[in-house]
């Protein structure tokens, strides 16, 4: 598998008046071409900053992002992403956000008609592959949380970026409309032959979505295990209910749970405990 | 009544409250309150102007009012009065908006323009605009120019601040969007940024057109020998409190037609707003 994005020593500090925290620390990875790879983490454990950092929203403080061996300097059209929500333009129509890109400089210069011809194919292809043709005019506060997603993914993939990126897409979408997001962004993934990275807080979405689920592991933020998943690239929703996506869903919850420092807060909960009961002895 | 009802839809609407917190009225509720708020406090001045309690010189009816306004409008140039005002708020308030959008885009866009403008702006802001009136008058001179540049005072300032908030609060989900996509700086400021903010950019227009109508008074009270708060002025010396009340209630009524125009505009260029 040739490597799609390589990740060198990462580091990223954040600096406030206060103190500085530290979000990423020597953080180590190769994502492959065509892979589909999911991150997983209690808050604060860097997920999302990595994601903005190959993105390129957010700069490292140290070490390096390579696309395509390109070190990454700022975003680019090769990589797209999704934000969980408000990122549509409420004053275009479906179709219009969708087509958004288009109208960019970088997409605009040089662009032959036969290329716009192409695009604008494809944008009615992708309508129809989201099941959104028939609300190619509507506006986006008109359509359901479920809608907006699927609009907003459409839009990221109308120019073909070799990289997908997602942050949390469907954390705001209740769990029916969610399962089915699941398997559409599953279909498109083997449509479209692109590379997903998807930080999600939903151990369950990791491991049915991804081929390899990176689990990191907060203050400072790092990369704690990586496990392989162990179901066929065919993914369907019964194997949820499978042993393997059971014990390996067990596995991970665990972990977060030992890695996300929640321990000093039970100790904090006998401590209070005890003095409420001492306080009733009295 | 039975838990097996058969016929729930016979059940008459159950009677909905009013008064309740957050609560709804329909259309025709709405106008019949929004009527008794307006005709009640007009039904109160009216008994109390012909109860002989009060003295006309210093409570005129609402007809003296009415009669004033038609004898103002047939012999004393009521529309010349009306046109120079309207004139002035709506020059002195393109003047100020034409500048303090601009301005309150980039303040609200870069940071480095934020700290270099807006600890002045909001300093300027809180010195009365009424005070420069003579410092105005020695520069400008006591023509037109300086009533508008009073006008422009009194708004500016705060405009560009508002602007600048409205700017601010664009999602910052949007523009990462943009980013993504392969936006450079002045597609995000022209075609994400404003188009995103317009709406309320617009309602901060509306409510600036309303201090500037706060602002040509006191210009036009000051220094003028034309205008509506010319003529309120005018009518104190010689006593005509009606027609003190007549000038009051018509720059009132010019101010909420311009604002209904506002909130009109507002409908028609938005639409993706309205039709939820």
């Amino acid at each position: 598998m040739d490597n799609k994005i390589q990740i060198n020593s990462a580091g990223k500090i954040f600096t406030t008046d206060k103190q500085d925290v530290v979000a990423l620390q020597d953080v180590n990875l190769s994502v492959g071409a065509n892979e589909f790879i999911t991150f997983v983490g209690a808050s604060g454990c860097g997920k999302s900053t990595l994601l903005r950092c190959i993105g390129g929203l957010e700069t490292l403080s140290s070490g390096e992002i390579t696309v395509n061996g390109r070190a990454v300097q700022g975003p680019g059209v090769d990589r797209a992403m999704v934000f969980q929500n408000y990122s549509l333009y409420p004053w275009l129509s479906v179709v219009d956000n969708i087509k958004f890109s288009r109208r960019l400089k970088v997409n605009r210069e040089g662009a032959t008609s036969a290329e716009v011809e192409v695009a604008s194919g494809r944008a009615d292809a992708l309508l129809s592959l989201m099941g959104l043709a028939h609300a190619a005019k509507a506006y986006p506060n008109q359509l359901s949380g479920g809608m907006q997603q699927r609009v907003a993914i459409a839009r990221a993939l109308l120019p073909k970026p070799e990289i997908l990126l997602m942050d949390e897409p469907f954390g705001a979408l209740d769990a029916q409309t969610r399962e089915v997001m699941h398997d559409l962004i599953l279909h498109l993934f083997n449509l479209e032959k692109t590379t997903i990275v998807f930080v999600t807080h939903d151990v369950e979405e990791a491991i049915y979505l991804g081929q390899r689920v990176v689990l990191m592991a907060p203050r400072p933020g790092r990369i704690d295990t990586i496990y392989e998943v162990p179901l066929p690239d065919k993914r369907d929703q019964e194997m949820k209910l499978s042993p393997e996506f059971i014990a390996l869903k067990k596995e991970i919850l665990t972990r977060i749970r030992e890695t996300s420092g929640m321990h000093t807060d039970k100790d904090l909960l006998e401590r209070m405990t005890r003095q409420a009961e001492d306080s009733e002895a009295v | 009544m039975s838990a097996t009802n058969q016929n729930p839809t016979l059940t008459p609407a159950r009677k909905r409250k009013l008064w309740t917190i957050r609560g709804h009225l329909n259309h025709r509720e709405f106008w019949f309150f929004a009527a008794v708020g307006m005709i009640v406090p007009f039904i109160g001045w009216w008994l109390m102007a012909n109860s002989g309690m009060t003295d006309k010189v210093f409570l005129p009816g609402p007809m003296d009012v009415l009669t004033r306004i038609y004898h103002w409008y047939e012999d004393d140039d009521l529309m010349g009065d009306a046109w120079i005002s309207i004139y002035r708020v709506t020059v002195g308030f393109l003047l100020s908006a034409i500048l303090a959008v601009p301005l309150g885009v980039m303040i609200g866009t870069y940071r480095p323009m934020q700290a270099l403008f807006e600890p002045l702006t909001d300093f300027i802001r809180y010195m009365p605009a009424v005070a420069f009136i003579p410092l105005v008058m020695l520069w400008v001179g006591i023509d037109e120019g300086s009533k508008i540049a009073i006008i422009w005072i009194g708004t500016f300032f705060q405009m560009v601040l508002m602007v600048a908030e409205d700017i601010r609060r664009v999602p910052m989900a949007q523009i990462e969007a943009a980013q993504t996509m392969g936006a450079g700086g002045e597609e995000i400021v022209a075609m994400v940024i404003l188009q995103s903010a317009k709406p309320a950019l617009l309602d901060t227009m509306r409510i600036t057109m309303g201090w500037a109508w706060t602002y040509l008074v006191v210009a036009e009270m000051v220094a003028a020998n034309s205008g509506l708060g010319y003529a309120i002025l005018k009518a104190q010396r010689f006593l005509q409190t009606d027609k003190i009340f007549a000038g009051i209630i018509l720059i009132g009524l010019i101010g909420l037609i311009m604002d209904q125009l506002f909130r009109f505009a507002h409908r028609k260029s938005f639409p993706w707003l309205y039709n939820k």
